[in-house]
């Protein structure tokens, strides 16, 4: 009877989106008189940080700083359509609605302030920090706070507009079954670590060095964020949670936080976290959806760090002690 | 049934209120004086996100009844920060980025707070220890633990 080590690897391809009806979101997106922009949604910020990202998908597209941006999430009643925040979605599908929105409502600015400089809109640029200047003339310039005074007071003009973004829904082709049920892949890798005591069952996992592949990373710090968090959470999946140990028997299920076994700060493995960024060709900006991929690969590679120290191979979930000395037993009876 | 005057200081202010008897804290702080900084997770007292400080002392208040409080002096986090400038515990939080959708914050500040109130150094193993009693779903712990390591580590340039 020994604590044995073993180490275990597994790369993951994941999708964004999903495919049942079609995958849409819309976006508005409009000025207030006093040249703050407003982003209205029915995308739901589950804490993963979706208003921040928006907010600055939109200051980049109409060329204004994040802080004068609002996000609106507030009613799935009354907001524009969004199928939801799920399958690392978010950023991706309400992204590439909320850049056409901006875009259009930029359009208009651009117009608005054509009038008041007297020049072509297409002659002039934002310098991201508020003004509005003509290219190669940047002495003649106009305040978004003015041109947005104008169009409200004077030019009766709405700076807004309208995003869609649908990816239409796919349909396996007879002959083959081929089809497209989602678009835009993230990818990552995982090694794992881990000790099994050989009497006990009980893993313990030493450390998790993980690679994520996610587009460009739109808030890196919250990116990272996501990542570290995430980490931790596969590693919970692949040993501890569960409501349903014995399932399809309900004995022995948790029923509240003191039976449903999470890692806890004292019970953390050693974790690193390397983001590669490929911007994608479709995302807004390049961002894949990272989101529920970052909890994905710990948990074949500690299945396979289990494997490799003590040669058993265990395909349900989570991996207990029980499950562990229960696969060596019969091992040892082979 | 009657109901108990209980009276107490929260946050720095008199506070009184009739309260059932058997009201736990946590439903006088958040529905009756509105004070929603104490969350309710499992109300049960395994969770830790309805921390708040009692006469110095981290206490569950989803497991202590508001008719025990009488004349205690009670702390939560929405009376941290002071003239609009956070706590350094709020400020590391955010600068650390130890929070996603928050439920936990409140609760893990607080122990924190309480844990750095009698340690002001305190080790990554005392940190650990404090906020043992506190579940977070979305962080992994390590971005709380360096918030909590990185406010002591202010409080101490500052007092110097």
């Amino acid at each position: 009877m020994a604590i044995r080590r073993g180490r275990g690897v597994a790369a993951i391809n994941y999708p964004t989106g999903m495919n049942l009806g079609g995958d849409p979101t819309q976006a508005l997106v409009h000025s207030t008189p006093t040249g703050n922009f407003m982003v209205t949604l029915s995308s739901v910020d589950l804490g993963q940080g979706m208003k921040q990202i928006m907010a600055q998908i939109c200051a980049e597209t109409i060329g204004v700083p994040t802080d004068r941006v609002v996000v609106d999430t507030a009613d799935t009643d009354t907001g524009p359509h969004c199928m939801g925040t799920f399958a690392s979605r978010g950023t991706h599908r309400a992204g590439n609605a909320v850049i056409q929105a901006a875009r259009e409502a930029r359009q208009v600015m651009l117009e608005v302030a054509a009038e008041e400089l007297e020049v072509n809109a297409s002659d002039l640029e934002t310098d991201g920090q508020g003004k509005i200047l003509v290219k190669g003339a940047p002495q003649k310039s106009i305040s978004i706070f003015d041109v947005a005074l104008s169009a409200h007071f004077k030019r009766g003009r709405s700076i807004s507009g309208r995003g869609m973004f649908l990816i239409p829904r796919s349909y396996p082709e007879k002959e083959t079954g081929a089809m497209k049920p989602s678009t835009c892949y993230a990818h990552a890798c995982t090694v794992a670590e881990v000790e099994v005591d050989d009497e006990t069952g009980e893993v313990t996992v030493l450390t998790v060095k993980n690679v994520f592949e996610i587009g460009r990373a739109l808030n890196p710090k919250m990116v990272e964020q996501q990542l570290v968090g995430g980490s931790w959470m596969g590693i919970s999946h692949a040993l501890y949670e569960t409501t349903e140990p014995y399932y399809p028997n309900r004995d022995h299920g948790g029923t509240d936080f003191n039976q449903y076994l999470m890692p806890g700060p004292g019970d953390l493995a050693e974790t690193e976290i390397i983001v590669l960024e490929r911007p994608s060709a479709d995302g807004p900006y390049g961002a894949k959806g990272p989101g529920e991929m970052c909890a994905n690969p710990q948990i074949p590679a500690v299945a396979n760090a289990v494997f490799d120290a003590v040669g058993v191979r265990i395909d349900t979930l989570p991996i207990t002690p029980e499950r562990i000395l229960r696969a060596l037993k019969a091992q040892a009876a082979n | 049934m009657a109901k108990v005057p209980v009276q107490f200081t929260l946050n720095g202010s008199e506070t009184a209120e009739f309260v059932d008897s058997g009201t736990t804290l946590l439903h006088t702080l958040r529905d009756k004086i509105g004070d929603t900084s104490p969350k309710g997770g499992c109300h049960q007292g395994t969770c830790g996100a309805c921390s708040v400080i009692i006469d110095g002392e981290l206490r569950l208040s989803c497991l202590t009844l508001a008719e025990t409080c009488d004349g205690a002096v009670i702390s939560t986090t929405s009376g941290l920060s002071e003239n609009g400038i956070l706590h350094p515990l709020q400020r590391a939080f955010l600068d650390t980025f130890a929070t996603q959708c928050g439920f936990c914050t409140p609760g893990m500040i607080m122990a924190a707070k309480v844990l750095l109130d009698h340690t002001p150094n305190p080790s990554r193993d005392e940190v650990v220890e404090a906020l043992s009693g506190n579940i977070c779903r979305c962080t992994g712990y390590e971005p709380i633990i360096q918030a909590v390591l990185t406010a002591a580590r202010s409080n101490s340039q500052n007092a110097a």
